[in-house]
């Protein structure tokens, strides 16, 4: 840090010095980190994925034990054991995967661990109540304690996340990318919120990779990249390009250039298609798109609107109830998800975890999951001895041309950060012979890096004639991304707009009211 | 036969159930007393996220230690201390296998239905080894059973309101204080510290963890109370309802208590209604041998096998576990072990 501690009101609330962590596998996340905050100041760490911040705050929080370095909290020098540890010193954490109990309602959770009581143990919850809603209103936001923490809005959760904070009388809190999952409208709320704690005098760290925000919200932003700390800026002193290029390390272009597309024979046909979801309600109700070889389509839409239905019938997980759809001309309507990858289809699902690989697999078998039963992976003795020494090449492969950062290509991917991850997936999908890919949401939660190469790929692979079908809720990749854009509104398609007459807001209006006002 | 047969069987069959009432409702509680305590059992455990499958090992070990106790001691200190130093016995038999269990499933991290298993054959070994080793050759009986509270008569014979309450009153203490456990626990789990840390680490440990709840030492607690309320139930069975110990006693209690547990949605009000349910089938089953029904329903009645009024609560126990009741839902983290990540 160049900003050393001064006298006054800017003498840190808080120093990292020297924090330093290595994992069991080998990776170095933090290699000798410094970090001050100062109190009433919203400080935004920001870095790539895996770059070491998440580590850096468990550190902070008593979640993980740092093999060298020291915290000092107002000067004196603090050892955390665990979050008690950290909670008694008025450090508080709200988590990227948020620490709330679902069937627990918003007054409980709030309390739990430092609960108010009556005699024997009985809980208060109506002054819990009275206390919560006070505080809420403080903050600037509505917040109903009787509430289940499972009925509410992602938005909603965040802020019983801030108020169990609060709540604690937090002097230090640490948000890890808390936007990650919020709307826009969502977000505007939250930095609301964290303005009013910032009113207050908490020193707020915001963990993220989103340059706009940081921009918008931060007091000061440090850039870590690798375990390493590469800079410290003002909002004011520096600009999206710089932060982008100390992220990555390089100079990164944060604008793709689709180029123009040579859209050649249709690849992918869906004629008529309807699906019912899994409680039986219609909610793909007669879906017609062309996407040709070659160019790019984007589904714009909000979430829920038919789009996972749409996508399953196309991957081969749903059976449609009507309507057909044509790979290269083949009809492959009831075709095995196995039958399809054959004809030269691939898919990049938006939630990881579930599909698209098996976390506790190493990442090169996850890098062959497709296609370990092919030859050169499999061979010998009637082509049923798996070859270890084929697998491994491929994959070593793989993870230098895709710049995937694992420490080796046996670790399991559930080691792997989340960027990382979704590059383990493209590694395997984006193979040479395709005609066809389905992305759904194929950058979520990723940094600009990442995000940069993986747009590039698809480019590339367009203008290799492969046609793309892009579905995405967040109207700026697919407006960045796509040829042409079409609106998804409760099942069917309700707009087409070519890539140049592509309006942001009446394609935000089809999305919202499914009819043009 | 005719069109109104099978209405008027039904009348009849309900007409039946109210005149053998007061004979049913009286031994219901006593029957579903080890029901009802192995259920709670089984809801403190999974309600932290510890499954115990072993309550019925737990039940059978602490029936027989109790008994023995008893047996031991009933010469020399009178029966009446007897049998309270061995109902004493059986609940500190109880916590302590559910501190062997808590060991293992919580700071081992065993499979939890291999631990439990083992608890089970394990309880089946040592207990019916014992029982030939040292009580079978003796000869002799054991301090017998505490004594029922009884109501008076004249407030037994009243009608409607008597057979209620000797439901409730007609009771060996054991019996009555099922009615007690129910309520503290109930209150206790959804509107104490305890009950709201409980559910927190059954549901989602690592939340708990990450605002400086103990874990691991709200799951041990848990699971050492759950099986000193199992040790309760082997106390009744052996020093509160037949006297005596045979082998194999608790007879899959443990796995209905389960059932009870699962039927009442892991609330201790609900399993409490679980045991009763369990208890009237087992109830009905000795009733319609005692007084035999009359007419054609008595002609039907008498021609099912009495192995089918026996299997009554067992048959239950398929049909809720197969989820006719409706699928109820589980706490998440029940049955998963929980690991700090990092702290190796």
């Amino acid at each position: 840090m160049k900003d050393g501690p001064t006298a006054g009101s800017a003498r840190p609330v808080l120093e990292m010095r020297g924090i330093t962590k290595r994992f069991p596998t080998g990776t170095l996340a933090n290699d000798g980190i410094d970090l001050d905050v100062r109190r009433g100041e919203i400080h935004a760490l920001l870095g790539e994925n895996g770059a070491g911040k998440t580590t850096l705050m468990n550190i902070l929080y008593g979640l993980l034990v740092p093999d060298a370095g020291e915290i000092r909290i107002d000067g004196a020098v603090a050892t955390i054991h665990d979050p008690a540890d950290a909670i008694a010193r008025g450090i508080g954490m709200v988590h990227q995967h948020f620490m709330l109990v679902p069937v627990l309602t918003v007054a409980e959770n709030v309390i739990l661990g430092q609960e108010i009581t009556r005699a024997a143990q009985i809980l208060d919850l109506a002054e819990a109540g009275r206390r919560i809603r006070a505080l809420g209103a403080r903050l600037g936001f509505d917040i109903d304690p009787g509430a289940r923490v499972s009925g509410l809005s992602v938005g909603q959760q965040q802020r019983v996340e801030i108020a169990k904070a609060v709540y604690r009388d937090v002097r230090i809190l640490v948000l890890d990318e808390p936007t990650a999952v919020l709307t826009p409208q969502e977000t505007r709320e939250i930095f609301g919120v964290l303005r009013a704690l910032r009113q207050d005098g908490a020193s707020i760290v915001f963990i993220s990779h989103k340059l706009d925000e940081v921009l918008e919200i931060a007091d000061r932003i440090t850039v870590i990249r690798r375990g390493r700390v590469v800079g410290s800026r003002r909002p004011g002193e520096t600009s999206e390009q710089e932060l982008a290029d100390l992220m990555v390390g390089r100079s990164v272009s944060l604008r793709v250039d689709r180029g123009t597309s040579h859209a050649g024979a249709p690849a992918l046909e869906i004629v008529g298609l309807r699906a019912n979801d899994d409680r039986r309600h219609e909610t793909v109700r007669g879906v017609d798109v062309t996407v040709r070889a070659g160019e790019i389509v984007g589904i714009a839409g909000v979430a829920g609107n038919g789009q996972d239905e749409l996508i399953e019938c196309l991957v081969g997980l749903r059976r449609p109830t009507a309507g057909a759809v044509r790979l290269a001309g083949r009809d492959v309507t009831r075709a095995s998800v196995d039958r399809r990858r054959d004809v030269g289809f691939a898919f990049v699902p938006a939630d990881r975890h579930r599909y698209g690989l098996v976390l506790p697999y190493t990442v090169r078998d996850n890098l062959v999951l497709t296609r370990y039963a092919e030859r050169p992976y499999v061979g010998g003795l009637g082509t049923f001895i798996r070859q270890d020494a084929a697998i491994d090449e491929a994959a070593r492969r793989l993870i230098a041309e895709f710049d995937i950062r694992t420490p080796s290509e046996r670790d399991p991917v559930s080691t792997l950060s989340g960027g990382n991850q979704q590059k383990v997936i493209v590694a395997r999908e984006f193979r040479q012979d395709l005609k066809v890919m389905v992305l759904d949401q194929p950058t979520r939660g990723l940094d600009v890096g990442s995000i940069e190469f993986i747009h590039r790929q698809v480019i590339a692979r367009r203008d290799a004639g492969v046609g793309v079908l892009l579905v995405s809720a967040e109207l700026d990749e697919v407006l960045e991304l796509s040829d042409r854009v079409l609106v998804m509104h409760r099942g069917r398609i309700v707009g087409e707009f070519a890539a140049s007459e592509a309006q942001r807001d009446r394609i935000g209006l089809l999305m919202a009211k499914g009819a043009a006002a | 036969m005719d069109l109104l047969a099978i209405p008027r069987l039904v009348f009849e069959f309900a007409v039946y159930l109210l005149t053998v009432l007061p004979d049913l409702l009286p031994i219901i509680l006593a029957l579903a007393t080890p029901l009802a305590l192995g259920a709670l059992c089984g809801v403190l455990n999974e309600r932290s996220g510890v499954v115990n499958i072993g309550i019925e090992g737990m039940m059978l070990m602490s029936a027989f230690f109790g008994y023995l106790t008893g047996f031991a001691l009933h010469q020399t200190v009178g029966s009446a201390v007897a049998i309270w130093l061995g109902i004493a016995v059986a609940v500190g038999v109880g916590a302590l296998l559910g501190l062997l269990h808590a060991w293992l499933s919580v700071s081992v991290r065993a499979d939890q239905i291999i631990a439990g298993t083992m608890m089970n054959i394990a309880a089946l070994g040592v207990t019916g080894y014992l029982n030939r080793l040292i009580i079978t050759p003796s000869g002799r009986g054991g301090a017998g059973v505490i004594p029922p509270f009884r109501i008076p008569p004249e407030l037994a014979d009243l009608p409607v309101v008597g057979p209620i309450l000797a439901m409730f009153l007609d009771q060996g203490p054991i019996a009555m204080s099922v009615i007690v456990f129910v309520l503290v626990l109930q209150f206790g789990l959804f509107r104490t510290r305890w009950g709201l840390r409980t559910r927190a680490v059954g549901e989602h440990p690592k939340a708990a963890d990450t605002l400086g709840i103990d874990v691991f030492r709200q799951r041990y607690l848990n699971v050492i109370l759950g099986g000193a309320l199992a040790g309760l139930a082997g106390a009744f069975l052996t020093l509160e309802s037949t006297g005596s110990f045979q082998n194999g006693m608790t007879g899959g209690r443990g796995f209905i208590a389960l059932a009870a547990m699962i039927f009442g949605r892991w609330t201790p009000v609900g399993s409490f209604l679980g045991a009763l349910l369990f208890g009237t089938a087992t109830a009905f089953g000795v009733v319609v041998s005692v007084r035999p029904a009359e007419g054609d329903l008595g002609v039907i009645l008498r021609s099912i096998p009495t192995f089918w009024y026996a299997a009554l609560p067992y048959l239950l126990t398929v049909v809720i576990l197969a989820g006719v009741v409706g699928r109820s839902v589980p706490p998440a983290a029940d049955g998963v072990p929980y690991a700090k990540e990092g702290k190796a």
